[in-house]
């Protein structure tokens, strides 16, 4: 089946996530082969995807962790009083 | 994102209530990330996120003896945490607008993408990392605390589908639909501006086909 550009929109995201079925994802890649357009959506898509999921990219903040069991510390009643 | 272990969980916790009260430490940590960024994606505040985070841990450990084991325990410790946040935003007047009541599915958008061709590399300087680090953040931000929510737990967090719509209370349905359009807008709003990260290697991630 011949696919257009709105329709490659809409099944972007599960395309990326290979939730779409075999038969659309045939559609959409042949869609993609001829359609700098798409292509070019896809790519910029995937690469935010990519980009969300880097730990460089959203890290907690400094001292986060020891803050926290920290204040667990206290809150247990485990810190050494002397 | 640290998968969670079922049976470590139950043992650390049946050791826990029977008063080996510092293996706490062990039983949260593999959960800390995935509390701050739910309460992050909520409060949009690094410090808030993290006083609340705080707090969910402490209400976790005073009501570990509530846990029943039917569901994940860190499903059951993420939605203490969206509760926590929920309860934050309400005393927020301020920011009522932005309250997750007032938003819908069903809310229109518009949802095409930004049409370019030029940025298609992901750039890999440390620096740009930074940068570009900054400019998502701020696209985060901007979102609707629906779709933030979304996003947030899946692509940064890395949780299924499944995790995501137990943690938020929604349907899997919902979690889709919300996930889509919040990389629509996203990808509306980081693309053009991204331009300026020039590409480097093509074909790296094996992106451009
Ligand atoms: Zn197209």
């Amino acid at each position: 089946m011949k696919i257009d550009c709105k329709h490659v929109w809409e099944h972007i995201s599960a395309y990326i996530d290979g939730e779409v079925d075999a038969a659309l994802r045939a559609d959409i890649d042949k869609h993609l082969e001829t359609c700098e357009i798409c292509s070019a959506v896809l790519d910029s898509t995937r690469n935010v995807v990519v980009l969300m999921a880097d730990d460089r990219v959203f890290e907690l903040p400094a001292g986060y962790s020891e803050r926290l069991h920290a204040r667990l510390d206290r809150e247990l009643d485990l810190k050494d009083p002397g | 994102m640290s998968a969670s272990n079922p049976e470590f969980e139950a043992e650390c916790i049946r050791r826990i209530l029977a008063g080996e009260k510092h293996l706490f430490h062990d039983l949260i940590r593999p959960l800390e990330r995935g509390i701050y960024f739910m309460l992050y994606s909520l409060l949009k505040n690094e410090a808030e996120a993290e006083d609340a985070a705080q707090e969910t841990a402490i209400k976790v450990y005073q009501n570990l003896h509530l846990f029943r084991g039917d569901a994940q325990f860190r499903t059951w410790v993420l939605s203490i945490a969206r509760n926590e946040g929920l309860g934050r935003l309400r005393k927020q007047a301020s920011r009522r607008e932005d309250s997750l009541e007032a938003e819908t599915d069903e809310q229109s958008g518009d949802y095409t993408p930004a049409i370019l061709t030029s940025w298609r590399e992901i750039p890999l300087e440390e620096l740009e990392r930074k940068e570009l680090g900054a400019i998502l953040r701020k696209a985060i931000e901007g979102l609707p605390a629906i779709y933030r929510n979304v996003v947030m737990l899946r692509d940064i967090e890395e949780m299924d589908v499944r995790e995501t719509a137990a943690a938020l209370g929604i349907q899997e349905g919902a979690v889709k639909v919300r996930l889509h359009r919040a990389r629509a807008l996203l990808q509306r709003e980081l693309a053009p501006q991204l331009k300026g990260f020039a590409p480097r290697r093509k074909g790296l991630f094996g992106l451009g086909k």
